[in-house]
């Protein structure tokens, strides 16, 4: 007898053959040397946003809260195992042991600060939570920029105002330079990791999703007092959730910053979040495959439109403005219902004709 | 640089942060959403300004005055085109739109004025007051960036609260269904108060670029987001919590950059919102209000 598979774990699957397949593809485009370097150069990039945006769209579309902090938690992930990578450097030689643990310590850090700030935070609702962590993530991104952190054979030392406030000996290394940042991180990012960190997130999302839990994240979204009335804890699935975005994010971060010769603050600022969330509306609040999909095409799109570059951030706007417009109207939603029901009325129809010709 | 005067540069750049938290505080009350394109609106009155002054040399005062139409149209229009038809969706969807009409502005004053800052003459020409035998010095910015967001500040709490349009606000922002039943007419109302906000970001515009001589087309993203800030600190709805949100905003920035860290100020005015937040959800003049079930 076939088992039928479940419609969740045939969507899941779907992605995952999606994402595989496209994999293959560059694989073959890059082996056999018809690769643009401009498009060897995107490879990371794209898991990077790929993975920062099914993360946000845990708490977007599946905890149904607004975050415009994602920039801050891919921003500590990112220092966190730089910083981790450029420590052990001359101790673990190999970059398959070096990072992975580079990449767990940024995720584990990102969520430590995803729950410290959560706590007090999700309290708040909509415009207000939007609004705060935005203010979080700037003040991550303000933070790191002025941080000065340098070692030598005393230890660490660190200072938030200039790098001779450190007082470091004459043979001491700086690990973070203030708003210089972080330079010398090992390249230990490639597409191939990338790829499998990719295909991890997807698979720990789908089965958080289509869990006890995931189902009781979305009962919270979908109407709270509801769900605190069944006995569900608020404050312990919106932590979980809110958690579980920020070691991804971290995680992102972490591939980030081991594919950039310098790491900077500044690179996280709250256009990132933004532009990370543009993602995960465009591809479909909730569905995770529409935010791999989104992120890939929109990473690559304005890299391809150079040429009319001053133009594409002017389209990218008004895209934005007449896709959020004919999705959330209600008028012109009912009106291609309504086309759409007749168009597919005159297919059936047709198909009936057909037949009773027959 | 004494504390008073850094006190008294606070005070200028609060009264600016207060007079765009304002706007802020007026769409969000009426219509409920947080219009992330305030900041950007006045980036346009900076530069209509600046052109109208650069190329056809015309007065600054009248300049303003032109600012403000062109922003009030602005306004109207973008409420028109982008807000209008999202009345009923998600605050997520509104958000969204905000923010691309945003990059909308950003990007078409890219376009128009290019990628370098120009340097921006100062519309008004007071003279400086000069007390203490010259200890402390108070510029002509200063003084009308307090002058000006007082006249306004007063100016609104009156129209709001004595004129029939202004109770039509107030109405709205009470219940939106409720009002339209009195036979307000709600849509007017949402437009008015656009205009309200976004001719009030012209004169932002003016004054923040008078003090602070560098317009770029980013110049009204930050101030943007900080006097949304000041807004909530104030309690948003509320006009008089408008602008002891953006004082208070205001003071914080400029003490701590000149006795904690320049790199921190930023940081620090974020943190105070949240502990606000933290301690009193509504602000420090807002209402309480309770969740129905």
């Amino acid at each position: 007898m076939k088992r039928k598979l479940r419609p969740t774990t045939r969507k899941s699957f779907v992605t995952y053959a999606i994402v595989t397949a496209a994999f293959i593809f560059v694989e073959i485009l890059v082996s056999s040397g018809s690769a643009s370097n401009m498009f060897k150069g995107l490879l990371v990039p794209f898991c990077v946003y790929s993975i920062a945006a099914v993360s946000l769209n845990l708490t977007v579309g599946i905890l149904g809260e607004l975050s415009l902090g994602q920039a801050g938690f891919m921003c500590i992930g990112a220092y966190s195992s730089a910083i981790f990578s450029c420590a052990v450097k001359d101790t673990i030689t190999s970059p398959w042991v070096r990072f992975p643990i580079a990449m767990l310590l940024g995720g584990l850090v990102a969520a430590v600060f995803g729950i410290l700030i959560g706590i007090p935070v999700l309290r708040l609702r909509g415009d207000y939570l939007a609004i705060v962590t935005l203010a979080f993530g700037e003040i991550i991104k303000n933070v790191l920029a002025a941080l000065f952190i340098g070692s030598d054979s005393k230890g660490l030392h660190f200072s938030l105002t200039s790098q001779g406030d450190l007082g470091l000996e004459p043979d001491g290394k700086m690990i973070i330079n203030g708003a210089l940042g972080i330079s010398g991180t090992p390249k230990d990012s490639t597409f191939e990791i990338g790829f499998v960190v990719l295909m991890l997130t997807l698979i720990v999302l789908y089965n958080f999703i289509n869990s006890r839990t995931g189902r009781a994240v979305m009962s919270i979204r979908d109407n709270r007092i509801a769900a605190e009335s069944i006995g569900l804890n608020i404050t312990k699935y919106k932590l979980i959730t809110f958690g579980l975005t920020a070691f991804l994010g971290g995680v992102a971060g972490s591939l980030f910053s081991h594919n950039l010769a310098v790491l900077q603050a500044s690179k996280f600022d709250y256009n990132l979040s933004i532009l990370i969330l543009v993602f995960v509306v465009l591809g479909g609040i909730g569905s995770i495959r529409g935010s791999v999909i989104a992120a890939v095409v929109l990473t690559y799109l304005p890299e391809v439109l150079r040429s009319i570059n001053n133009y594409r951030m002017l389209i990218y706007s008004i895209v934005l403005i007449v896709m959020m417009i004919f999705t959330s109207n209600a008028t012109i939603r009912g009106f291609f219902a309504a086309n759409l029901a007749k168009l597919k009325g005159i297919v059936s129809k047709d198909k009936t004709a057909v037949k009773e010709g027959n | 640089m004494g504390f008073l005067d850094n006190l008294i540069n606070g005070i200028s750049l609060g009264s600016i942060y207060a007079v765009i938290a304002l706007g802020y505080t007026l769409v969000y009350g009426i219509a409920k959403m947080l219009n992330f394109a305030h900041g950007d609106v006045i980036m346009v009155g900076g530069y209509v300004i600046f052109t109208l002054m650069t190329s056809l040399h015309m007065n600054p005062y009248l300049s303003v005055i032109a600012a403000m139409i062109a922003c009030t149209i602005l306004g109207i229009t973008i409420e028109k085109v982008a807000y209008k038809p999202l009345r009923q969706a998600t605050s997520l969807s509104v958000l969204i739109t905000a923010i691309g009409v945003s990059y909308f502005l950003q990007n078409m004053a890219l376009l128009i004025f290019g990628e370098k800052p120009v340097t921006f003459t100062s519309v008004i020409s007071l003279p400086k007051i000069t007390l203490f035998d010259g200890q402390i010095v108070i510029k002509s910015e200063t003084t009308a960036a307090i002058v000006a967001s007082v006249i306004i500040v007063v100016g609104l709490s009156l129209f709001v609260n004595k004129t029939k349009s202004g109770r039509a606000m107030l109405a709205v922002s009470e219940d939106k269904d409720a009002a339209q039943l009195m036979g307000v007419n709600v849509n007017r109302t949402i437009s008015l108060t656009f205009a309200i906000g976004s001719g009030l970001a012209a004169v932002a515009g003016a004054l923040l670029c008078s003090t602070y001589p560098v317009l770029s087309n980013t110049t009204g993203a930050m101030p943007g987001i900080k006097a949304f800030v000041a807004a909530v600190f104030g309690g948003i709805g509320s006009i008089p919590g408008a602008m002891i949100g953006g004082l208070l905003i205001g003071v914080i920035e400029i003490l701590g950059r000149a006795y904690i860290s320049p790199q921190l100020a930023d940081a620090i005015v974020f943190a105070v919102l949240i502990i606000v937040l933290m301690v009193k959800p509504t602000g420090i003049l807002g209402k309480k209000v309770s969740e129905k079930v």
